[in-house]
């Protein structure tokens, strides 16, 4: 900084120049200073990306039988870099029971399974939240009857109710998905009253108050925004347990039905052949692993860099 | 309780004499029989057993452009008493005249313009400021709600009031966390200013800052008092703070008004027993002077349960030293004023030694 200022330029502090504050950006900081959270977000990048592209980089139609080019049901996986003869084609991941590419097919699940994690936790939040936000800003009897209702849902083991609400709804991956989600709700529901209850009594939003604010702009322009962090990290959170569930379910058979390529129902069609083809249940069942695990790091990461009493 | 616009017509209450209160504005706030009972709910059934009588019939009024100070200790009432003015909270009964219309009642809609004129200025800065949004927005935060001016309108004015409380411009992108308590405390004055309000009711604005930051503070409240030509009611348990800041003083003791005097009348010449044992405990800066401190026994009453007569009855010096006598256990003691405006709530006025003094 050897030029000559102006006044006009020596007025500004020069802080302001190099710090640009935003929560936001705060937040991201401090997620990504940390080893585990960086994991996390390594392997979620990978899952993430091959969603995206599973067209691309998977060289076979996940669903489509290969019996026509010369392919043995259930053989094992053949990399040519590995040694396996270049007369026989490559597969990475072996073929399936009916002849599918196991590569492709486990591709095509991160697709399913990312998709099925954001949009029941999704779902469960939105619904949840709004629950929570009106009991915990309401009060009285409104709040008593939400509730109570959330806790009769917390009385049924979660995955229990779900396999009773599909049973009812008839299998099939939405309805897989919105079981889970409606047994997830009271969860964000109760995370989401309590934080409401205490931001409500806060001093900002009584100033808020004071200065003429009607209870709606109260409710989402003040106490909403404040009371989100738990909610957020237990949502997080709460994504690798949706994905599992779901899988649990579709192992099962009630949820993604053949020949859909879900993880869950990979493995749960598959697992007869546990001895003779083990790796129709290693891959997808590894997949599965990794994703909950990127799911727990991340999560772990988020509320760690949201805690305040972690922060610097 | 009543949605009448009461003209102050002459209530044979003890109290009604306030209303005269002979400052050169005029009356701006008064406040008679103020009642704020708060439920407390037990049982499985969450019936009301008991109720917490945080204020319990209070009056007094608040003329244009002075500083009415309020004090008492933990407990008594007064910050209540500053959230009922600012119907922050419901009031149990009484009335609460504001520039001639009775609020006391009013609800929602019918509020919004009064929120417009009288605005509160927070103890804790740290509780007072939203965390997620910058300064700049939440100090023209009023304004957006109030809809006045174009969005630049208001960013100038913002800037102005900033520039008012010693913020400079460049603050206001900035996020609550990145002040200090007394920056932090000025944010909180200018977004309680930034609508010009008639009243503001401070509540403990420099308790929870360094003593050095005080001043400073307090000193900024009466420049900006004498600007805007605000009003205030100004809430402390710092003897120190309200004798500086203060035109008048009200002492509350257990949901009610003990004494309310013009400041000068109330430091020289307390009346009431509770204020002179208040003002035995305010330190001299001189090692040689000793003050005949006098030392209250027990503890405050509970507000659930109060004494019955003078609230102060069971801890009252004065009564001790006359024999205890009977009527002050049995009969409430109204707020009376002796003639010169000094409003005292104790049934031998008069008979108490001036115990506040220095010897």
């Amino acid at each position: 900084m050897a030029a000559i200022t102006s006044p006009a330029d020596r007025l500004i502090d020069p802080l302001t120049t190099t710090r640009t504050a935003s929560l936001w950006r705060d937040t991201l900081a401090n997620i990504v200073r940390q080893r585990n959270a960086r994991v996390g977000l390594v392997i979620l990048g990978i899952l993430l990306f091959a969603a995206i592209f599973a067209d691309v980089v998977a060289a076979y139609n996940p669903d489509k039988v290969l019996f026509d080019q010369g392919i043995k049901r259930l053989s094992a996986p053949c990399i040519h870099l590995l040694g396996c003869p270049a007369t026989t084609p490559e597969h990475l991941f072996g073929i399936d029971a009916n002849g599918r590419d196991e590569f492709s097919r486990v591709l095509h699940g991160a697709r399913i399974s990312l998709q099925v994690g954001f949009l029941t936790v999704g779902f469960a939040i939105v619904i949840g939240s709004l629950l929570g936000l009106i009991a915990g800003y309401a009060s009285g009897r409104i709040e008593t009857v939400i509730m109570r209702t959330m806790d009769v849902l917390l009385v049924f083991p979660a995955l229990l109710l779900a396999i009773a609400i599909v049973a009812a709804l008839g299998p099939g991956l939405i309805n897989a998905q919105l079981a889970i989600g409606i047994v997830a709700i009271p969860v964000y529901a109760r995370i989401m009253r309590s934080s409401v209850l205490s931001v409500r009594q806060s001093d900002f939003v009584t100033g808020s108050r004071a200065l003429g604010e009607s209870p709606i702009g109260l409710v989402f322009r003040r106490i909403l925004p404040n009371s989100l962090t738990p909610t957020i990290v237990a949502g997080t959170l709460g994504i690798a347990g949706a994905v599992l569930d779901v899988a649990a379910l579709s192992f099962l058979g009630l949820g993604a039905q053949p020949p859909t390529s879900e993880w869950g129902s990979m493995v749960g069609q598959d697992r007869g052949y546990l001895f003779t083809a083990p790796h129709l249940v290693f891959f997808p069942g590894v997949a599965l692993a990794m994703t909950v695990f990127g799911f727990n790091l991340l999560g772990d990461g988020i509320r760690d860099a949201l805690d305040p009493r972690l922060n610097r | 309780m009543s949605a009448m616009a009461a003209a102050p017509e002459p209530v044979p209450t003890p109290a009604s004499g306030i209303a005269t209160g002979g400052a050169p504005g005029g009356t701006l706030v008064e406040v008679r029989d103020l009642v704020k009972h708060f439920p407390i709910h037990g049982g499985v059934l969450q019936r009301t057993v008991a109720t917490v009588q945080a204020v319990d019939g209070v009056s007094f009024t608040i003329q244009r452009g002075e500083t009415l100070g309020l004090v008492g200790e933990s407990g008594c009432g007064k910050t209540t008493v500053g959230r009922l003015l600012l119907r922050l909270i419901e009031p149990t009964s009484g009335s609460i005249v504001f520039d001639g219309v009775d609020i006391a009642s009013f609800r929602g809609s019918a509020l919004k313009p009064y929120r417009r004129r009288m605005q509160i200025i927070f103890q804790d800065p740290y509780a007072s400021l939203d965390p997620r949004t910058p300064i700049g927005d939440s100090i023209g935060e009023g304004l957006r709600i109030h809809g006045l001016g174009s969005p630049a309108e208001r960013r100038a004015k913002v800037t102005r009031i900033m520039d008012l409380v010693g913020l400079a411009p460049y603050h206001a992108r900035r996020y609550p966390h990145e002040f200090s308590g007394g920056q932090r405390q000025r944010i909180g004055i200018a977004r309680a200013l930034v609508l010009e309000p008639d009243l503001v009711v401070c509540d403990e604005p420099v308790s929870a800052l360094d003593v050095s930051i005080q001043a400073q503070v307090l000193n900024e409240l009466k420049a900006l008092q004498r600007e805007l030509g605000l009003t205030y009611l100004f809430i402390a348990h710092n003897m120190g703070v309200v004798e500086h800041i203060s035109d008048r003083v009200a002492v509350m003791y257990l949901g009610k008004v003990a004494e309310l005097a013009d400041r000068r009348e109330m430091f020289r010449a307390p009346e009431h027993p509770y204020t002179q044992a208040l003002m035995s405990a305010i330190p001299i800066p001189d090692p040689e002077l000793r003050r005949k401190r006098i030392i209250l026994r027990g503890d405050v009453p509970s507000p659930v349960n109060p004494p019955s007569g003078c609230h102060f009855n069971p801890r009252c010096q004065l009564r001790a030293e006359l024999g205890g006598p009977e009527i002050c256990a049995t009969a409430e003691p109204p707020l009376l004023d002796a003639g010169n405006l000094h409003f005292v709530a104790c049934h031998f006025r008069g008979a108490a030694a001036s115990g506040g003094d220095a010897s």
